[in-house]
């Protein structure tokens, strides 16, 4: 079983002319995990991602897998599996015979062709052009090209993009799956509902800096907590809260009330007599704590 | 030796999965057939009498019916006129990696660049040989047919002729390490095309044609790849239509031609293949 590298990044730069595109980005990726790599489109995580890889040079700093730099691999794609967003591929060729180039190049054996294709759920459409290929298709071919070498390290760029339900259910469980095996998987997207079902760490970006880095549930704490109450008599609620002189706002299911905590809310309105038919604490959305992050640029 | 193999075998292996290559094998050979062969039935009927010279109405004919180098002259149509198939087959197999962003996983393969772009010129020096046959068989194969029918030696007997025949090999060869030089050097494919047909079609005959002109530009116009392939060569009709041009050697014309594919390559990597990958 492949064991996967640990990913660092440390101080890593890029500027495109005048415009800055990574600032000093410095983190770890874990092995045995499932690491979400999150920003807004043009936070920088492509270019992140590519200078990781070697595609893309920095201009300070570096990125490497267990210490080595990608082009320093000595068997780079048996050790690390990349499926990047952009459609990499020669409409005119197969399925098959996209692979079949690379696994040459590689110095894998060809039936790993086959063999990934099958995993990716393609091997029906195999000998089929890829010109012809739907995004989804594209998207699974990517994939199958990452997996080639059978890397203990996957690095995926938005590799939800353009997937089916029915396809964004498989690959939830498959990334989960390789962690699970040992392997490093690190995982980028836009949306962090896309990815929050199957990620245990998160690394957030924005403006080409890190705003946030740490297991998922370290999100949870980031926005103050409220208290959503409602009540028959609502005009007599609002009476009640305003006399004990705490903040809200009038929402669709009830006041929202900036305070943490719900038995503070319903025992103001049980000493003022007045009925409660909704009293709940409001879940942190992991979503909303995400997009203040990025939006408001602030490190925690 | 994977090291440099492996990329090499990768090569081929893009080459061999799309069609561009037998279409343009294909069109190769019907070109120089018929050219070859049109041309070998002209000057095989007025050399044997079936076609009276007086009705060819170009002047040269009759002239050229008198050289023994006929043959030799319509075989190297292969490599004089069919050039232009091995530029294009290496100027599209690199093109191709940036038009279709398959620069990414080719690099993800093979990260040490200068290997991949090696690769690619080793694999693409052996099927512009291989398109060099495909160039000969129309060539040598119609045209010796044709003079044979019409009671001309096809000169198949002689070392000279198969001495030349492994010079246009060469030649074809050659001219698709410089398609790759110039692929690296115009990552467009649109601009790469039109400079190629431009250039192998247009502006390089009229130059050749006119460094004719004087003693000096004769000189520098000898360099012109077309003309250094056709010294390599050592027979073709541009330079019997315009005789009193100075040629080169046969080993200079080859260099010349290296020289041309292994800087346009070097250029290239420098100024394409080494950028990042976006």
């Amino acid at each position: 079983m492949p064991t996967g590298a640990v990913i660092e990044f440390r101080n890593i730069t890029k500027t495109f002319g005048h415009v800055t595109a990574v600032n000093d980005l410095s983190f770890t990726v874990e092995p045995g995990r499932v690491t979400g790599f999150l920003g807004p489109n043009g936070a920088g995580k492509t270019t992140t991602l590519r200078m990781l890889l070697g595609l893309v040079s920095p201009t300070s700093g570096t990125a490497t897998f267990g210490g080595l730099r990608y082009r320093d691999l000595p068997r780079p794609l048996a050790t690390v599996g990349a499926a990047l967003e952009a459609a990499s591929f020669h409409p005119g060729r197969t399925a098959s015979s996209h692979l079949g180039v690379y696994a040459v190049a590689a110095g894998l054996p060809r039936t790993r062709v086959a063999e990934v294709l099958q995993v990716v759920g393609l091997a029906a459409h195999a000998n089929q052009r890829v010109g012809g290929y739907s995004l989804g298709m594209r998207q699974r071919l990517g994939l199958a090209y990452s997996l080639l070498g059978d890397p203990g390290v996957l690095v995926l760029d938005e590799p939800i993009n353009g997937l089916d339900p029915e396809g964004i259910k498989w690959i939830r469980g498959f990334l989960s799956s390789m962690a699970a095996e040992g392997r490093t998987v690190l995982v980028s997207s836009h949306l962090l509902s896309e990815v929050q079902q199957s990620v245990d760490d998160v690394i957030i970006i924005a403006k080409g800096e890190l705003v946030h880095s740490g297991p998922l549930s370290s999100l949870d704490t980031n926005i103050a907590p409220q208290v959503i109450v409602d009540s028959p008599d609502r005009d007599a609620l609002v009476a009640a809260l305003t006399a004990a002189g705490l903040q809200f706002t009038s929402g669709r299911t009830g006041l929202i009330v900036a305070v943490p905590d719900p038995g503070q809310v319903g025992h103001i309105a049980f000493a003022a007599g007045v009925e409660v038919n909704v009293l709940h604490r409001q879940k942190a959305g992991l979503e909303e704590s995400f997009l203040a992050l990025v939006e408001g640029g602030d490190s925690l | 030796m994977n090291l440099i193999l492996r990329p090499v075998a990768a090569e081929f292996a893009k080459i061999f999965s799309t069609r561009l290559w037998w279409i343009l094998a294909i069109v190769l050979f019907s070109y120089i057939a018929l050219l070859a062969g049109g041309l070998a039935a002209l000057f095989g009927g007025v050399a044997s009498g079936a076609i009276s010279s007086n009705s060819v109405s170009t002047g040269g004919a009759t002239g050229l019916t008198g050289l023994g180098s006929l043959p030799p002259l319509i075989y190297s149509f292969a490599s004089s006129v069919g050039y232009v198939f091995p530029v294009l087959l290496g100027a599209l197999a690199t093109t191709g990696e940036f038009r279709h962003q398959t620069l990414t996983p080719t690099f993800l393969a093979t990260p040490r660049r200068g290997r991949v772009l090696g690769a690619k010129t080793i694999a693409l020096f052996v099927v512009g040989a291989g398109l060099g046959i495909v160039g000969l068989v129309g060539s040598v194969g119609v045209g010796a047919l044709i003079f044979g029918g019409f009671d001309v030696d096809p000169l198949l007997a002689d070392g000279d002729t198969w001495a030349l025949i492994g010079r246009i090999v060469l030649a074809m060869a050659l001219w698709a390490v410089i398609g790759v030089g110039l692929g690296v050097l115009v990552p467009s494919q649109v601009a790469s095309i039109v400079i190629v047909l431009a250039f192998t079609q247009f502006v390089e005959p009229l130059l050749r044609f006119a460094s004719t002109f004087t003693e000096i530009t004769a000189d520098i116009g000898k360099f012109l790849p077309g003309a250094a392939s056709d010294a390599l060569v050592g027979a073709s009709f541009f330079t019997l239509a315009s005789p009193g041009g100075s040629t080169l050697e046969i080993w200079q014309g080859g260099l010349v031609l290296l020289a041309y594919g292994l800087l346009a390559t070097g250029i290239g990597y420098l100024v394409s293949w080494k950028r990042d990958v976006t």
